[in-house]
């Protein structure tokens, strides 16, 4: 689950091999399969993605989606409780799962010759699971758990959870994957039922496989084990629009810590349409010029030259079914406070604005693309990843070197006029973490990011 | 480069099968001139190069008044040379969207580098790899600079509770042995740290005769030399570093409880190890996959969290180093639970070494570590990790190759005997920050 904005390099800068690795077919159901071969080892990564997250829940019940994915272990009518990870585990396979703002995924990585196992199972849990009561009565307490150990006690987790709640007042980016600890308490087993009957159909999954297989063997698996499903439309969905930002927006965060912290979050485009937009791609390039690489311009002004940050960083989350975000983020140095520390990132964009990037500045972040791009083909995970990501907020599967030649042509011209237009107060929304002393606090505290 | 051209030549080299990466590790290994050990695999599927360079240089080289040195020391090596400052180190790299990042725990510490393997990328990366780790100048303005971040990071996690249970659990678990120090130090450790002391730290740890090179990638064998040349030529030719010293056994059970104002209780409990040559690890590290190693199929997790939702993450570990390190059982609860978590963890132990593991558990475990022995070397970067350990602890060089047989080989029998020789229940630290009270 990853509840953080990814870093830049991550974010719109890496994916994968010429168009002709990869191979798609639609089964007659709706379930489509992708697969990317990949064969410098014996292996296969095998990922299922539900187009379903966060975005799709609404008020009361946030956190359900993530609630199911921990279901999913729980058995079917066919197999036990924890049986589905010991199948895998005897197979030498791992096996694990994670949602997200925008999808739900579950993946296995195995020898290539058991990815039928991966298969069978996957379509076991997609048409026939059983969640009882018992099982949900303590799932639901590992989950209450999870949210106390990454996001309660966690306090630049409930600085980003509270700056999401404030960046937007309608759109469901505004609620935690996780899920409010009030709605947590509240579900019940019969809404996440509904949940899994609704979103888990065959048109709205994906199969992603990477690695040392045949395609059309792979499409054969597949229609063995997923072919037999019925075909049933998901819900319609129906996300609610964000209303105008109309002025800057700022939030203060009291939580037990040490040193005060920054996180800032602009509103701005993400990509829809890989030929034809171009600001995602200037942003993705601005982010780089300005957090790109240790010799970009934060790092280098306001943590080295002016001492004004201890650590600074930008990220751009282009990749999205719903807006997009750009964020800074940083910890003032010893002496300073948040107010000089964003006064410090605010003179850095006027300059940049002002004065533009230079040609060196470019050509060196284009370089970290590149290098990026390649870099990920060590993993047949991330490629896995990427192309499910890419699938599924509405990209092309296969535009990641479209993605990467598009960033390759993004001109100085264009990161200025994208930190003109959107790096404005009237997309801002500003959060400042105020460190509470440790001794002073009791446990109540923590309770904060849960109202 | 250009990136059309880029992908043309990746698309042609993925069409050929890498051989490096299909369960045999052709690894060659020589010494360089100046005394260092030299592993290389290399491997064409992809047009980048992975190189680390480690020495025995880790936190367990600190002493007690001195704790932070050994890292600090390794932070500003890439923070100026004799003929790069931090800035221009940075463009270097950066202009070749090369990456570089330290290594470093209680035994080594290092740089690794990855780089693309075309030749202006590829040298220039290597140029400035070269340079940090044979003339690091230490600038003063740039140390006093770092000395306050992470004077201010170390202050900052001292209000973790995970932290603070790490710190008591070293302490208590390895006493005056060094492997007790906080890896980065402490902040009134950190603030006292001088100049001359890094100096001095650095001529005597990054030693040619300690040093290990780990390269994989596209790369000859004979430019794999020249590089390995080039990385370690100048370095010091002192002797190498004195073995530390051995672990003493824990005499009785110790058992602290810290108030915290977390939500959670953080949980250790456990005692030293195991040694990276010690002749039960194969057994320990078997039976602790089975205990708390694996996930969702080990016995922690089923207890702890299936059975009875106390807890997201279950786990434990044997983390094998020159001496023994740590062996460590850990959970974090809602702090109510504590006791409960505290009972059942170490009920699951007693349980363990007592009767072993069940025909059933083996059997999934030895086919998990057999047949996920591919998942091991599916990257470079995967590789790269097994050749810093081989070349460090000196292993044999099939060691790899080796393991799956290793592991095949054991009885049920013997998993539950070296638990029994090497864990004793009676004889265990527990540490629990959170509750505001005793358990």
């Amino acid at each position: 689950m990853a509840a953080l904005p990814s870093p830049w390099s991550s974010a719109l800068a890496a994916p994968d091999t010429s168009a002709s690795a990869f191979h798609e077919t639609r089964l007659d159901n709706g379930l489509t399969v992708i697969v990317k071969a990949d064969n410098r080892s014996p292996v296969a990564v095998s990922m299922v993605w539900y187009r379903v997250g966060s975005i799709d829940e609404v008020t009361g019940s946030t956190g359900i989606s993530h609630v199911l994915e921990h279901m999913m272990f729980k058995g079917t009518d066919r197999i036990g409780p924890g049986e589905f990870a010991e199948r895998i585990s005897r197979a030498g396979g791992r096996s694990n799962a994670f949602t997200s703002r925008d999808h739900t995924a579950y993946h296995q990585q195995l020898h290539s010759r058991d990815l039928e196992l991966a298969f069978e199972l996957e379509a076991d849990r997609m048409a026939n699971l059983r969640m009882t009561e018992q099982e949900f009565a303590k799932e639901i307490r590992v989950v209450m758990e999870e949210r106390r150990q990454r996001i309660a006690d966690s306090p630049q987790a409930l600085v980003y959870e509270h700056l999401l709640a404030t960046a937007f007042i309608a759109h469901p980016y505004r609620t935690p994957i996780i899920g409010w600890m009030n709605d947590l308490e509240r579900l019940r087993l019969e809404d996440v039922q509904r949940w899994y009957e609704a979103w888990y159909v065959p048109q709205n999954a994906t199969i992603v496989v990477v690695g040392d297989v045949e395609p059309q063997a792979v499409f054969a698996l597949a229609r063995k084990h997923f072919g037999p499903m019925a075909s049933r439309l998901p819900p319609e969905r129906t996300v609610p629009a964000d209303p105008e930002q109309l002025g800057i927006k700022r939030i203060e965060v009291q939580a037990p810590a040490e040193l005060p912290y920054l996180a800032m979050a602009y509103r701005v485009p993400a990509l829809r349409d890989v030929n034809r937009d171009w600001e995602p791609y200037a942003l993705s390039i601005l982010s780089g010029v300005l957090d790109g690489h240790s010799a970009a311009r934060l790092q280098r002004e306001l943590v080295r030259s002016a001492r004004l940050a201890d650590s600074i960083g930008t990220s751009y989350d282009g990749y999205a079914r719903g807006p997009g975000l750009f964020y800074v983020s940083g910890t003032p140095a010893a002496g300073r406070t948040v107010e000089e520390l964003e006064r410090g990132w605010r003179s850095q964009i006027e300059r940049l604005i002002q004065e533009g990037v230079g040609e060196d500045e470019l050509r060196r972040v284009k370089a970290q693309v590149v290098s990026g791009y390649v870099f990920q083909q060590d993993s047949m995970f991330s490629q896995a990843a990427q192309i499910g990501r890419l699938h599924g907020v509405g990209l092309p599967y296969d535009a990641a070197d479209v993605i990467v030649a598009r960033l390759q042509q993004v001109t100085a011209e264009q990161v200025r006029e994208v930190a003109r237009k959107y790096l404005v107060d009237r997309n801002l929304t500003v959060a400042v973490l105020d460190p509470l002393p440790t001794a002073a606090t009791t446990a109540g505290h923590a309770g904060r990011a849960d109202r | 480069m250009k990136i059309r051209c880029l992908l043309a030549s990746m698309a042609a080299v993925l069409a050929l099968s890498a051989g490096a990466a299909r369960g045999e590790l052709q690894i060659q290994e020589w010494r360089t001139d100046s005394g260092a050990r030299v592993l290389f695999v290399e491997s064409r599927s992809l047009p980048m190069l992975d190189v680390a360079v480690e020495f025995a240089a880790g936190s367990s080289r600190d002493r007690p008044e001195m704790s932070g040195l050994a890292s600090l020391t390794l932070t500003m090596l890439r923070r100026g040379t004799q003929s790069l400052d931090e800035d221009r180190i940075s463009e270097r790299l950066a202009d070749v969207g090369a990456l570089l990042s330290p290594r470093f725990d209680v035994d080594r510490a290092g740089y690794e580098l990855r780089t693309l393997s075309s030749k202006r990328e590829r040298r220039q990366a290597l140029a400035v790899l070269g340079d940090i780790l044979q003339s690091p100048s230490f600038p003063q303005d740039v140390l006093e600079r770092e000395k306050s971040r992470i004077v201010a990071a170390l202050r900052e996690a001292a209000t973790r509770p995970a932290t603070v249970a790490d710190r008591q659990f070293r302490q208590l678990v390895f006493g005056d042995h060094p492997y007790s120090l906080p890896p980065a130090g402490e902040p009134e450790t950190v603030a006292r740290l001088k100049r001359p002391g890094l100096v001095e730290f650095y001529r005597r740890h990054y030693n040619a005769r300690s040093a290990v090179v780990s390269i994989i990638g596209d790369v000859s064998a004979d430019e794999a030399r020249r590089i390995a040349n080039q990385l370690t030529g100048g370095l010091q030719r002192s002797a190498a570093a004195a073995a530390l010293p051995p672990v003493p056994a824990l005499e009785h059970a110790v058992e602290r409880v810290l108030a915290h104002s977390a939500s959670q209780a953080h949980i250790r409990i456990g005692m030293p190890g195991v040694s990276r040559d010690d002749p039960d690890y194969f057994a320990l590290w078997l039976g602790n996959q089975i205990l708390g190693g694996s996930g969702f199929t080990s016995r922690l997790t089923e207890e702890l969290r299936q059975r009875r939702g106390l807890t997201y993450s279950a786990y434990s570990y044997f983390a094998p180093y020159a001496r023994q390190g740590p062996f460590s059982l850990v959970a974090q609860t809602m702090k109510e639970q504590a006791p409960e978590a505290v009972a059942v963890m170490r009920n699951v132990l007693s349980e363990f070494i007592a009767a072993g593991p069940t025909a059933a558990e083996l059997d999934t475990a030895k086919r998990n570590a057999i047949g996920g022995f591919v998942l091991r070397l599916d990257s470079n970067s995967e590789i790269l990790e097994y050749l810093c350990l081989i070349g460090f602890y000196d292993l044999p060089l099939d060691y790899v190759e080796r393991f799956p047989q290793r592991i095949a080989a054991l009885s049920g029998e013997q998993v539950r005997e070296a638990f029994q020789r090497r864990v004793d229940p009676a004889r265990l630290v527990t540490v629990v920050v959170g509750p505001d009270q005793s358990l």
